[in-house]
């Protein structure tokens, strides 16, 4: 990496030395690149975004942290629009103040999380993405989405949970790069954040237990699925402490095509992948 | 190359923070010591006198010194949850009695986690005094107030220290810890203050929307968080 990085620079003072001193080659590839290789059979992935991730397969076994970073501008898109939708819409006025104050909260750094990437991808030679329509009725499947609290705080939920396992999935992705990785890994915790105060609102712990959906319908079970996991690097955890406290201390990944599938649904017109 | 510090405050007196920065920078390390090794007040530079015997050393140049740096901040979590589970601060909610009850249980299996996947590679474990530090375990701003220096703290090492792993797998398992921390703190940060922005505050979440990262080690020097260790720390860059 020889670029120059001026937008993490400015934010991270220090970062342009680290980019360019990094040592290579010495991390042990197997882990992110197996993972992800192993999700290549995304047959029907329903819209382009599937390109991007097809695309750096082609490249090589794992994306560029341009499509990673573009990838995750996707998601952050659909974060940012939905929460705005929202704050605009009739359900703002359905929210308790707890419940407008955190959505408040939280749309802040959706937009900042856009404006973020938007800013970071063409200071590694990228192109940003361009933003898809979204469908936040899915289909229909939540056709009051704008108008019934319920509805929005539980795909809320949704949105946040996956993202963390988003970024996380990612972070394999773009550990080549000290300061993208730092700066995805400090997004991946507000995620977390969000996510927590979100499900405390919903009368849900903050942390998900096993695979548990909670109250959300079963399209959300995709969310969620995997999280019950115990095996951590060589060591069961279950054989540690209480069987639900195993999973909850442990967040899991998804890989990229595991998200587009849960995204899918909510975009509802194809992007197209710009040249870079 | 080190500097000993007498005390953690130190750090952050301007003559020895500039020396500890010059230090690091050339690839040294830092010495803590407890306060009853207080030798010197100087602020001025440290000495080169050899780590006491039972300090403890964290090589943050290999993935085990790193996973050890997250080991002890999940020791001292660990410590402090059980302590506060052993006799809940008078008046505690059922919602907060679940909720640092979890967390406990959370924190205990991180340590126990570390430590099996260190094997033999792990640091002892390290003496913790909360008492020293003024925490009232009766009292439920003392714990809560803990709690939220914890949790932040433990999101800013995380995310300061992922890019110091070289095996994607523990940068992973690392990752799937850090959003559990994170988690952590929103809902301590939501007790303390409920139903505000604070559960992703302003004051830990910048302009940018990103969280906090701290370098690693140098937490363990924060005079918040690092105060509650009375094991002296050597850390090697």
């Amino acid at each position: 990496m020889e670029q120059n990085h001026p937008i993490l620079e400015a934010i991270e003072p220090g970062a342009q030395a680290r980019v360019v001193s990094r040592r290579e080659a010495i991390r042990s590839g197997a882990g992110a690149s197996s993972v992800l290789v192993a999700g290549l059979a995304m047959t029907s992935v329903p819209f382009a975004l599937a390109a991007l991730a097809r695309d750096g397969y082609a490249q090589a076994a794992a994306p560029s942290i341009v499509d990673v970073l573009n990838f995750a501008l996707t998601l952050e898109y659909l974060e940012d629009e939905f929460y705005r939708t929202g704050l605009a819409g009739a359900v703002a006025a359905t929210l308790s103040p707890a419940e407008l104050t955190a959505i408040q909260q939280i749309s802040k750094h959706e937009t900042a999380h856009v404006q973020f990437l938007t800013a970071v991808i063409p200071s590694l030679g990228g192109t940003p993405a361009a933003k898809p329509t979204f469908d936040f009725t899915a289909g229909g499947a939540f056709s009051d989405v704008f108008s019934n609290r319920v509805t929005f705080l539980a795909v809320a939920q949704t949105f946040e949970d996956t993202g963390v396992r988003a970024y996380k999935g990612q972070a394999g992705n773009v550990a080549s790069n000290d300061a993208v990785l730092t700066a995805a890994l400090q997004i991946h915790s507000v995620e977390a954040r969000h996510a927590s105060q979100v499900r405390r609102l919903r009368g849900q712990k903050g942390w998900i237990t096993a695979n548990d959906r909670g109250d959300l319908p079963p399209q959300a079970q995709a969310t969620y699925d995997g999280e019950e996991n115990t095996v951590q690097g060589a060591v069961d955890v279950a054989s540690l402490g209480a069987a639900a406290a195993a999973t909850e201390a442990f967040d899991e990944p998804l890989t990229m095509e595991q998200v587009l599938a849960i995204a899918g649904p909510f975009i509802s017109q194809s992007i197209v992948r710009s040249a870079h | 190359m080190t500097i000993t510090l007498s005390h953690i405050g130190q750090l952050w007196q301007a003559g020895t923070r500039r020396e500890f920065l010059r230090v690091a920078a050339l690839g040294g390390g830092a010495i803590l010591l407890p306060g009853m090794f207080a030798a010197c007040g100087a602020d001025n530079g440290g000495t080169t006198e050899p780590p006491p015997s039972d300090a403890v050393t964290l090589d943050l140049s290999s993935d085990p010194g790193v996973l050890n740096y997250a080991y002890a901040l999940e020791q001292l979590e660990a410590a402090f949850y059980t302590q506060v589970g052993q006799a809940f601060y008078a008046g505690i909610t059922a919602e907060e009695q679940q909720v640092l009850t979890d967390i406990r249980d959370h924190e205990v299996i991180h340590r126990d986690f570390l430590a099996a996947a260190l094997g033999s590679a792990k640091i002892p474990n390290l003496a913790v005094d909360f008492a020293a530090a003024n925490v009232d375990f009766g009292s439920r701003f003392s714990v809560l107030s803990t709690a939220k220096v914890f949790e932040d703290g433990g999101v800013a090492a995380y995310n300061g220290a992922g890019k110091l792993l070289k095996d994607l797998n523990n940068l992973l398992l690392a990752g799937k810890i850090v959003s559990v921390e994170a988690r952590h703190a929103a809902a301590i940060r939501d007790l303390l203050r409920p139903g505000t922005r604070d559960f992703a505050g302003d004051d830990v979440v910048n302009p940018a929307g990103l969280d906090q990262a701290i370098d690693a080690g140098f937490l363990l020097q924060d005079s918040a968080l690092g105060q509650f260790i009375t094991t002296p720390i050597e850390i090697i860059s």
